[in-house]
């Protein structure tokens, strides 16, 4: 299945050289948003509240920022980056070379994946600045960090091949993740909410990478860490199956 | 001669139900040029997309080299070079990193001396740093040559490569594939301007409305359906061809002064002779007389023609 590593190389190293290209706004613009949430959730409203789980409100919602942005920017990259040669037409070279669609999307995806991981890093060594951090579990917290980029960017990768229109491959992030994570508990435990409600949120995929990624911070989490574990590694099943599926029909791929 | 390309009854539907292209069956000699002749939307693009993995075959299939192009696409593709119709490029990348992009794409280590010999080769050494989107169109297209020949491949495909092309290039264009046959790559090249088919190719093919309707040796295709056409000046204008000349097929040029007269190069009785003896009966004198042999346009314009 991967055997032209050359060409995974070759992809990889295109969009990671598309990424340096823009790295100023690849970087500043989520370094900055992420900053203004601290001071406003976390310094000024964290100030009144004071724990929750007794975790300082303003470390607390570290874990939940951090994933608002993987996502977010998973999706946007790896949508961005088959959508556009998509868009221009230069994906033809793609489809007629030797390469399978493993090797296509280990390319794409991984450089996607790759960005928002070091992202994530950066807004994390950023929260350090603002709030006390400790880190209970480092390793896992890179696992949850590696797999939830991968899984979105997998995400992305089937939002820009289904995108016929710039206009919709913004319309998956403003819509869906972004409240998706926003009700998925990056500024609440879902605890505080009146109980028909958690249930509802348990329906939100959004909630077990939350949790399970907070859970890697502070050994507080909403659901088990094994149940968020198993959640992600769902939805990465099904986003996997979502892009065989598309490579083996050719949609919106091959006439 | 071995097949390289054999197409084995290819069709294809497109999902709109449009049938692009009927029963095709065809076989590329190695090594050959060969010319796919067609009008518009004959299905020359769909045809090489197919081949090159781009669109998907609704019937048949498709061997390079004996590899086939669904079964065995690695094999089959790594093979082949595609300069597409359309000015298909990057914008923010460099001449050198999307050319070197390409030969990585095809599995190929690293040759930059490679690399620089086709960026030279095109004359596109110079902007080898710059960046695609400051380039102009014909400066695009020898970039899309040197991104189909990055990976040295064996069979090239130029669909409609001289569409609205300058001259100097159209001559880089000829001189580099003459250079890739001599090396023995085979060439198919679409086009629906014939002088390049008739300049270029060993073979032709004829494509109209999805259907192959001809293939023929280029020398072979002129000398069967080749036609002359003697025009001799006359010395006083004519209102109408004379009856005494009733018997030749003869027309009578606009402005009344030449007479023209069309023969099949093949034809046992030519009648040329005859024709002479009778004009100088009925006392036409002529001071100028010449000969063209029909070109390749002519024979394919009558060729679809007969099919409308
Ligand atoms: N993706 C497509 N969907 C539907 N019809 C198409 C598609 N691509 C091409 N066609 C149609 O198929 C026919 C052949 O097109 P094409 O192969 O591009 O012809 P040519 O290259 O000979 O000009 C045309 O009528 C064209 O409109
Ligand atoms: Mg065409």
């Amino acid at each position: 299945m991967i055997s032209n590593l050359r060409a995974v190389r070759a992809i990889y190293m295109f969009e990671m050289s598309r990424t340096a290209r823009t790295l100023l706004q690849s970087i500043v613009s989520p370094v900055l948003s992420t900053s203004l949430y601290f001071i406003v959730f976390g310094a000024a409203i964290g100030s009144r509240i004071s724990e929750i789980d007794g975790v300082p409100y303003g470390a607390f919602i570290v874990p939940g920022l951090i994933m608002l942005l993987l996502l977010t920017q998973s999706v946007a990259n790896a949508s961005f980056g088959i959508y556009f040669p998509r868009f221009t037409g230069t994906i033809y070279e793609i489809l007629s070379a030797p390469v399978s669609y493993g090797e296509i999307v280990l390319g794409y995806v991984g450089a996607a994946a790759t960005k928002s991981v070091i992202l994530g890093l950066i807004v994390l060594a950023t929260a350090g600045v603002f709030v006390p951090l400790r880190i209970a579990h480092p390793v896992w917290m890179l696992a949850f960090l590696v797999l939830t980029a991968v899984t979105f960017s997998l995400l992305g990768f089937i939002i820009g091949i289904w995108a016929e229109g710039f206009e919709r491959l913004q319309l998956v992030p403003l819509l869906v993740i972004t409240p998706l994570t926003f009700l998925g508990g990056t500024f609440y435990s879902i605890s505080v909410l009146p109980p028909p409600w958690q249930t509802v949120a348990l329906f939100n995929p959004v909630v077990y990478l939350i949790s399970g990624f907070r859970w890697s911070f502070f050994e507080t989490a909403d659901v088990h860490v094994g149940v968020s574990l198993a959640m992600t590694l769902l939805f990465l099943g099904l986003c996997l199956a979502g892009i065989a599926w598309i490579f083996r029909t050719g949609y919106r791929l091959k006439a | 001669m071995s097949t390289m390309i054999a197409i084995k009854g290819l069709s294809k539907t497109y999902d709109t139900g449009f049938q692009a292209l009927k029963t095709i069956d065809l076989d590329i000699r190695r090594g050959e040029i060969f010319a796919l002749l067609g009008p518009n939307g004959a299905g020359k693009t769909t045809l090489i997309s197919i081949v090159c993995g781009i669109v998907r075959a609704s019937t048949g299939a498709v061997t390079v080299d004996g590899h086939d192009i669904v079964s065995g696409y690695r094999a089959a593709r790594s093979l082949i070079g595609l300069v597409p119709q359309e000015l298909k490029t990057d914008a923010f990348e460099s001449v050198w990193d999307t050319v070197s992009f390409s030969r990585g794409l095809f599995g190929k280590p690293k040759n930059p001396a490679y690399i620089e010999k086709v960026l030279r080769e095109l004359a596109l050494w110079d902007k080898k740093d710059s960046k695609i989107m400051t380039l102009s169109g014909g400066m695009k297209r020898r970039v899309l040559i040197a991104k189909a020949l990055s990976h040295e491949p064996r069979v090239l495909f130029l669909d409609e490569p001289t569409a609205g092309v300058d001259v100097e290039l159209r001559k880089t264009m000829w001189d580099v594939v003459r250079a890739l046959r001599d090396a023995g790559v085979t060439i198919i090249l679409t086009t629906h301007y014939i002088e390049e088919a008739e300049e270029m190719a060993d073979r032709i093919g004829v494509i109209d409305k999805g259907e192959i309707i001809l293939v023929e040796d280029k020398a072979t295709l002129m000398r069967d359906l080749g036609r002359k056409q003697l025009t001799l000046n006359l010395n006083r204008r004519l209102d109408a061809v004379p009856d005494a000349l009733a018997a030749h097929a003869l027309t009578l040029a606009e402005d009344g002064k030449a007479l023209v007269y069309s023969y099949d190069t093949q034809g046992e009785h030519i009648g040329i002779a005859a024709l002479l003896q009778d004009l100088s009966r009925a006392g036409l004198e002529f001071h100028d007389l010449h000969t063209t042999q029909s070109s390749l346009e002519d024979i394919f314009v009558d060729l679809v023609r007969q099919r409308r």
